[in-house]
């Protein structure tokens, strides 16, 4: 069967880009000291080693090598280019809906575009451009939504009627379509051909590469990378970069510090044909029809045609020895669904002759993003896997970004969303990874609308209270593995099914979530925010106040009880983490995180603070569990629950005190509820849950007391102008960007990290400012929702994009939140962004090309906070974590 | 009168039940992984029971068909307690010692097996006590008897076949103070059951039988086909090693009046059995238990009456016959099933059908266009047809189910012809026994992968 693959890609050109590879192959080898051609030996030591020879791999020694390191190393277990790199499809995509995603394929898009002049490879790269075809109005929604964020980069792009499809492409057949997308600087590439084009212009670098070379595993010490083991010896290397594709997780368990890296291969098949009579243009458009899950390119002179079916074939999930690659065997049945797609969109191509039925395992991640970045458990020990069948349209950006992570400390864009450390080892059981890939797959071709929540690999990690409030009409979403309440329908009331309420107009849970934001606004509300990431820090002596002091950027020297909120800010002053800390004692402080920063935000403190017995911190997650109690009467609740005196006096906003509540005693109230509303977070024993939880609930009823989920958090803190970490901040925001200079130490003369950037930032003004939204004109019935990711415009020009947002049930209208940037209009430079700035526009936000009015805002409505009752002890912080 | 489709899956399905063996982290370890049963009565109540358990204290897994006769409760004493029998038999000293010290100090006991049960598979809670002891006082010999030796699962087999079989009859000689429990362990031992049982760990087949239920390897051949291997032998009088058997026990004198109308004295269909004491006890053992016994039992024409030509008993045993097959790669499933099965389908249609079943589309010719000349239309064309023909396999999500509905349903050509099984399931009950017996069958699915990998080990 390898023969067969081999005759069918090695068309002329291959063969020729080939003979030329074989040349320049002899080429490193006369230039390499030894005398002895075959084969070259391994160098004892190297600054970098990659694994694999694929387009990742290759891609990311490229970039390093031009990035000015050359000390490296590329190992192949087989010859380069010849997995998943080798029998993809080669199309260059840019419709992608994360924004870093579109960037990575921007980026190659345009790489590849001048790789054949660069290194004289010949890559078969034609611009044909791209067409993606809507069969629904929802879908059509959706290319939308790209295509305005396409139009804000730059990418040409336009939405077009049935007609101008058949126009672009002689053989669709439109009556059934509403509509496509058509992106014009798309491409087509042979992958394989890349792949070695990459190749060739590292080893011109001086990059090393050796094929037939397997790592059989990788040698830490002291938590560092200290060198490779392979079949033809070892290499010492300071930098380890896993490239390996589908064998990246056995790679990353195969050293005696395992690194995990959650993905598993699918099963991926397309079809080749032998050239029509009157054989295709080779610039004929690709087509994606993503409700008929194919996608179809010309294919010399025939047709390339796969797609992403409903029951994925997951394997390998016992390891790389049940199969190899090569003898994968085409499932006809198995394709069928996609065949008769095929011929209902190309119905004249019943004709044309079978050439192949391709099989191509791809490897898909637990949230259909790639992987990227430094592990968190082995210093020096960088990844760059899962794409997800699109590794040609990132290979190019997504090796860059990791070049520079290696070189420079972090990449230049927010690479967050592909951070490895998003992961913990609780995605890396291979029957979940099973289980969720065979979701993610068929995820490929669904419509993406807001809120989607993954259906399999759930009910991992939950609460103590978890049955009880399932009883009570609780609906869940999932957050790192940990099982959250959306809202709670009432009793007798029935929601849409799960495909039906897939909407991107106003949903069907609106009235439920209203009536908990109204209970949070006028009594009480319980929400159980156990998912937190919870870490305690202390210290023998001062070491732990000091060492906070300089890794964080809020002031932690506070009387004991005191809670401050605070970033964790990297060099550049942006947010690594955004968490509150209660200092317990003089020399214990208790940190409250986001739920997905376990592993990064541990990494990170690990790195930094001193090795030191004196020290120690205790990720203790799992041993509290968290109850918010929201609203005016939290404050009636918790008093009639403990003897101590909890009035504003005795307990103002943002305070900790250890107190019992019922029978249980060693409870930690902090008066914040992450909202801006009046109330206070309990961190309970989790031994202790189910007591709180039933006395909460019993001396509640009397003040009108009920259960709320993260639905209306979310409407509550949006209202309030809050920022949450992962979405609204990341690490290229700082606190001067979006209104927190307050929360900063800068005038206390203290060193903290990111404080010099911050100074600058103080003197010279900021580039950007999170700005709060109302949308003026926006039918909440009628129009579509705001998401999140929607094209600012002032004045009618682009000035940035939305973060998140909500409906707010106080002011009767969408709020969106987002960054504000000042392009020059002629050079498009940026320039400082001033408050009148902000203040003197016209703002519109675009969703999914329909323009609507919107109100800028600098700081939250202070309406909204008069009928409270202890309007003087605000939360004054905007924050917030979801 | 006329069944609607749903109406006969509705019969068909009521008593199916399917276990699979829990995957562990993407891995399945056992060699089994898992099974598909189901039960069709066609004597009104069903005298057909079933079990499956998991060793808990042992490695490996039981599944067990059994066949009554003259009534259930034979049948039904045996499927609650022949696989307790078994695995006693096969736990090592040190557990015995243990389970027995837990009993004596009133801890509470180790768990021995997990049973797989269709809730219609009860057990009964008033003799448990009853049975709990008998089994205990088994485990206490056992433990006095300490042989030393690592347990051969064949002897352990015949060992616990042959000790509950003495059980039933022992209690049926004592009796029982409470009248209901006195009345219930002679139903038992007048009444008959026949056992088929397999035990299965790693790759180390074996099956356990006694009377004519039957267990059938299931073969895929190279070239994809199926073919069926025989894990057990008919005891009846089709078998001539069995008629062989029964002379050597008895006299010269007795050779005609033995085996008359292909049934043991005439009688006995099966040629070996659980309880049917009639064929064991002496005549003055069994006039002395039904004159003491229960004017039920006194009143019941078949307890009194003596088989002719009754001079040397026991014509009877409950040993089994035990067969080792060690499993290869090729060995995809075992059927276990009530002679109401073997006597509408031959074997190797049985495992025809099940191993299509089984394997589904996926490995049912795979189509592969090779060299030839396919268009994409014609290639579409196959597929469709293809998917029509399965959409009817698919009908089952059981292979017993689907078994029984090929045994009950099937025309002259082989196919299911709905009227046919319309028919056939809307007979009135007192009919029912005439066109068709009790059918119980088992379908264990084994695991290539892993019964490759141990062979490779070996």
């Amino acid at each position: 069967a390898a023969g067969m693959f081999l005759r069918l890609l090695s068309d002329v050109r291959w063969r020729a880009a080939n003979a030329k590879w074989r040349r320049m192959t002899c080429s490193w080898r006369s230039t390499s000291s030894t005398a002895e051609p075959h084969p070259v030996s391994l160098p004892a030591q190297a600054q970098v080693v990659i694994c694999g020879g694929g387009i990742m791999g290759t891609s990311v020694a490229y970039h390093l090598s031009k990035m000015g390191w050359k000390d490296i190393v590329l190992l192949e277990q087989g010859r380069l280019a010849a997995g998943t790199t080798r029998f993809c499809a080669g199309i260059v995509s840019t419709a992608r809906h994360v924004s870093i995603e579109l960037k990575m394929a921007d980026y190659s898009n345009k790489l590849y575009q001048q790789l054949e002049q660069e290194t004289g490879v010949k890559t078969g790269y034609v611009k044909t451009g791209s067409i993606s075809l809507a069969q629904t109005q929802d879908r059509l929604i959706s290319l939308k939504r790209i295509a305005s964020s396409l139009n804000v980069m730059g990418i040409p792009c336009e939405i077009i009627t049935p007609k101008q499809v058949a126009q672009l492409h002689p053989l669709i057949n439109i009556h059934d379509l509403v509509g496509a997308m058509y992106v014009p600087e798309d491409a087509l590439v042979s992958s394989a051909n890349v792949s070695l084009a990459l190749a060739t212009a590292a080893s011109r670098n001086g990059v090393q590469i050796h094929e037939r070379t397997s790592v059989s595993h990788v040698s830490v010490q002291k938590g560092c990378v200290t060198g490779v083991e392979t079949d033809r010896g070892q290499i010492q290397c300071q930098y380890f970069v896993n490239c390996a594709g589908q064998w990246a997780y056995e790679l990353g368990h195969s050293g005696e510090e395992p690194v995990n890296i959650p993905l598993h291969a699918c099963e991926h098949f397309y079809l080749l044909t032998h050239p029509l009579k009157e054989p295709l243009a080779s610039n004929l458009p690709t087509i994606v029809d993503p409700d008929g899950r194919i996608y179809i390119r010309n294919w010399q002179g025939g047709i390339l045609s796969g797609g992403f079916e409903k029951n994925p074939k997951p394997l390998f999930t016992e390891g790389r020895n049940q199969l190899e690659i090569q003898n994968l065997q085409e499932d006809w049945d198995h394709f069928e669904p996609l065949l008769s797609a095929l011929l209902r969109r190309m119905p004249d191509l019943e004709a044309l002759q079978i050439m192949q039925l391709v099989n191509c395992p791809e490897s898909f991640t637990p949230d259909m993003r790639c992987i990227m970045g430094e592990s968190p458990t082995v210093g020096g020990y960088f990844v760059l896997a899962g794409m997800n069948s699109a590794g040609i349209s990132y290979g190019g950006g997504a090796g860059k970004y990791l070049a520079e992570w290696m070189v420079n400390g972090y990449p230049s864009e927010n690479v967050w969303p592909l951070d490895l450390k998003r992961f913990g080892t609780l995605q890396s059981s291979r029957t979940f990874l099973r289980h969720r890939v065979m979701e993610v797959m068929p995820l490929m071709c669904d419509l993406k609308v807001p809120r989607w929540d993954f259906q399999t690999g759930r009910q991992l990690r939950t609460s103590p209270l978890y049955d009880r409030l399932d009883a009570q009409g609780a609906r869940w979403m999932e957050k790192h593995g940990f099982e959250r309440v959306k809202y709670f329908v009432p009793p007798g009331k029935d929601l849409l099914d799960l495909d039906q309420s897939k909407t991107f107009y106003k949903p069907d849970w609106f009235d439920i979530v209203g009536s908990e934001v109204k209970c949070c606004k006028e009594a009480v509300c319980v929400i159980d925010m156990s998912s937190f990431t919870k870490f305690e820090i202390s210290s023998t002596g001062d070491q732990a106040l000091e060492n906070l002091q300089y890794l964080f950027s809020n002031d932690l020297d506070v009387p004991v009880g005191h809670v401050v909120h605070t970033g964790m800010l990297n060099e550049k002053g942006g947010y690594e983490n955004d968490c509150s800390i209660a200092r317990l004692s003089k020399r214990s402080f208790f940190m409250i995180s986001p739920t997905d920063q376990q592993v990064h935000c541990w990494t990170w403190l690990k790195n930094r603070l001193p090795n030191d017995s004196t020290l120690t911190m205790e990720d203790v997650t799992w041993k509290y569990t968290a109850l918010n109690l929201i609203g005016p009467r939290a404050l009636d609740v918790l008093s009639e629950l403990s003897y101590a005196p909890i009035t504003p006096e005795h307990f103002p906003s943002l305070f900790c005190k250890e107190m019992s509540v019922g029978y249980a005693n060693g409870i930690r109230v902090m008066s914040i509820t992450h909202t801006g509303e009046p109330g206070f977070m309990l961190y309970i024993p989790i031994e202790y849950a189910l007591h709180v939880y039933n006395e909460v609930m019993n001396m509640g009823q009397k003040y009108g007391i009920r259960n709320a989920g993260y639905y209306a958090l979310r409407s509550l803190r949006i209202e309030k102008f809050f920022a949450f970490w992962g979405q609204d901040l990341d690490a290229f925001t700082t606190p001067m960007e979006c209104g927190r200079e307050f929360q900063v130490k800068l005038e206390k003369g203290m060193q903290f990290v990111g404080q010099e950037a911050l100074l600058e930032q103080k003197q010279n003004g900021v580039y950007k400012r999170f700005t709060m939204f109302i949308l003026e004109d926006h039918d909440t019935d009628m129009d579509l929702w705001p998401w999140w990711g929607e094209p600012i415009f002032r004045n009618g020009r682009y000035v940035g994009k939305t973060t998140s947002s909500a409906y707010s049930y106080t002011l009767e209208r969408h709020v969106c939140l987002g960054f504000v940037q000042h392009f020059d209009e002629k050079t498009g430079e940026e320039l400082v962004v001033t408050t009148d700035f902000i203040n003197q526009g016209e703002y519109e936000i675009d969703i999914a090309g329909q323009r609507f009015q919107a109100k800028a805002k600098l700081y939250p409505f202070s309406s909204l906070f008069t009928h409270r009752r202890r309007k003087d002890e605000v939360e004054l912080s905007g924050y917030q974590r979801e | 009168f006329y069944l609607t489709p749903p109406q006969v899956n509705s019969i068909l399905k009521a008593n199916e039940y399917s276990f699979k063996v829990p995957e562990f982290d993407g891995k399945n370890v056992s060699s089994v992984l898992g099974f598909d049963s189901n039960q069709l009565p066609a004597n009104a109540p069903i005298e057909d029971r079933r079990s499956a358990a998991t060793c808990l204290q042992t490695r490996g897994m039981l599944l067990g068909v059994f066949d009554g006769h003259a009534g259930c409760a034979c049948a039904q004493a045996v499927s609650e307690r022949l696989f307790y029998y078994i695995a006693v038999s096969l736990l090592p000293h040190e557990t015995l010692l243990e389970i027995e010290n837990a009993v004596e100090s009133g801890r509470a006991l180790l768990p021995i097996l997990q049973w797989h049960k269709h809730p219609n598979d009860y057990f009964s809670k008033e003799a448990s006590k009853l049975y709990f002891n008998s089994l205990r006082t088994y485990w206490q010999e056992l433990i006095d008897l300490n042989s030393g030796e690592t347990t051969d699962v064949k002897e352990a087999l015949i060992n616990a076949f042959k000790r509950l079989d003495n059980d039933i009859s022992l209690e049926a000689q004592v009796g029982d103070p409470n009248s209901f429990l006195n009345y219930l362990v002679l139903r038992v031992a007048f009444s008959g059951a026949t056992a088929c049982v397999a035990h299965v760990d790693g790759v180390d087949l074996h099956i356990a039988n006694t009377g004519d239920s039957r267990a059938m390897l299931g073969v895929q051949e190279e070239d994809g086909s199926w073919s069926a291997v025989n894990l057990s032998y008919d005891h009846n009088a089709q078998n001539e090693h069995e008629v062989e058997r029964v002379k050597m026990e008895h006299p010269k004198s007795e050779e005609k009046s033995l085996v008359k109308q292909d049934r043991l004295l005439g009688l006995l269909m099966p040629f070996r059995a659980f309880g049917d004491v009639k064929f064991k006890w002496s005549i003055e053992l069994q006039k002395r238990v039904v004159e003491s016994g229960p004017d039920q039992l006194n009143d019941n024409e078949y307890t009194k009456f003596i088989p002719p030509n009754y001079h040397t008993p026991p014509y009877l045993t409950a040993e089994p016959e035990v067969i080792h097959h060690k499993l290869r790669p090729q060995d995809k499933f075992l059927v276990l099933a009530t002679d109401g099965l073997w006597e509408t389908m031959h074997r190797q249609d049985v495992a025809r059908i099940v191993g299509e079943y089984l394997t589904g589309v996926h490995h049912q010719q795979p189509i592969a266009v090779g060299g030839y000349k396919v268009t994409l239309g014609q290639m579409h064309g196959l597929l469709t047809e293809r998917r029509a023909r399965i959409s009817s396999v698919f009908e089952d999500q059981n292979a017993a189910t689907h078994l029984i509905r090929h045994a009950v349903g099937n025309n002259e050509f082989g196919t299911v012809d709905h009227e046919r099984l319309s028919k056939m399931l809307s007979l009135p009950e007192e009919l029912a026994r005439m066109y068709r017996d009790d059918i119980t069958i088992i379908v264990v699915q084994f695991n290539s992968h892993v019964i490759g990998a141990c062979q490779n080990e070996e």
